[in-house]
């Protein structure tokens, strides 16, 4: 299950919405070996285009160098579909199967198909869901939006691995 | 003086629990033959059964994407920081 705080999952899907009809992607950063996805960190899509993500390989060893100085790791690897459905396509799979991509890793996706710009209609919804992905194998989870992750989680249900 | 090198979080479990390593090599590939035999297995999560270093991880030297450099055929040097990281990257 991934838990995370409303204001992240708000910054996730304004950055989906934000980058339509581009996909967009960023990480959550948490303490090293925790499932608490604290810091959001949205990334630059390298390939700017509807239907290719990447993170630029500059801002990809950037990104690890202040997570390691920090002690902490990517709980949640996000992207944007802007044209399908919140589902790891073929090509997610493949590299977030790859011989360093940490499986333990929550792989957010967003679709914004249905909803790109914000209308303020009801049911402006984008599609928010979550994976694991484990060699190749890819298991949906719950997602559990909490008010506030730091007051509305109780530590003695962390699941350390 | 050695070569250090940055080693990601699924891959600690070939240099026991450790972030870095050291190793040396006067290329990219020599360092990874080293590597392996102090840390077994790790050239096999790196480099392919082609020889080619494997396109869903990033090898950086200092501050260089080795892809850009001449891949496993990049020089190093006593005193460079070698890092690993999985590439990040996908699409619909």
């Amino acid at each position: 299950m991934l838990r995370i705080d409303r204001a992240t999952y708000d910054a996730i899907v304004a950055h989906a919405r934000k980058d339509h009809p581009d996909e967009a992607c960023g990480v959550v950063a948490g303490p090293e070996g925790t499932e608490r996805p604290e810091r959001f960190v949205p990334m630059l899509n390298a390939a700017r285009s509807p239907t290719f993500y990447e993170f630029d390989s500059a801002d990809l060893l950037a990104l690890y160098r202040d997570l390691d100085d920090r002690d902490e790791w990517s709980v949640v690897v996000y992207h944007s579909h802007t044209a399908t459905e919140a589902y790891p396509s073929r090509t997610d799979i493949g590299y977030a199967s790859g011989p360093a991509a940490d499986p333990r890793t929550h792989y957010v996706l967003v679709s914004t198909r249905h909803h790109g710009p914000e209308t303020g209609l009801v049911g402006d919804e984008v599609e928010f869901r979550s994976y694991r992905i484990v060699d190749g194998e890819v298991s949906e989870e719950e997602v559990e939006i909490v008010e506030s992750y730091l007051f509305g989680h109780s530590p003695t249900t962390v699941v350390y691995d | 003086m050695a070569i250090e090198v940055r080693i990601p979080t699924i891959l600690r479990t070939h240099t026991g629990g450790n972030k870095t390593v050291e190793g040396s090599g006067d290329t990219l590939a020599a360092l990874i033959d080293d590597l392996d035999s102090k840390h077994s297995g790790l050239k096999n999560r790196l480099v392919t059964e082609e020889g080619k270093l494997h396109r869903f991880v990033n090898v950086y030297v200092n501050d260089e994407d080795v892809r850009f450099t001449g891949a496993l055929d990049t020089q190093v040097k006593d005193g460079d920081s070698v890092t690993i990281l999985p590439a990040v990257a996908g699409g619909c």
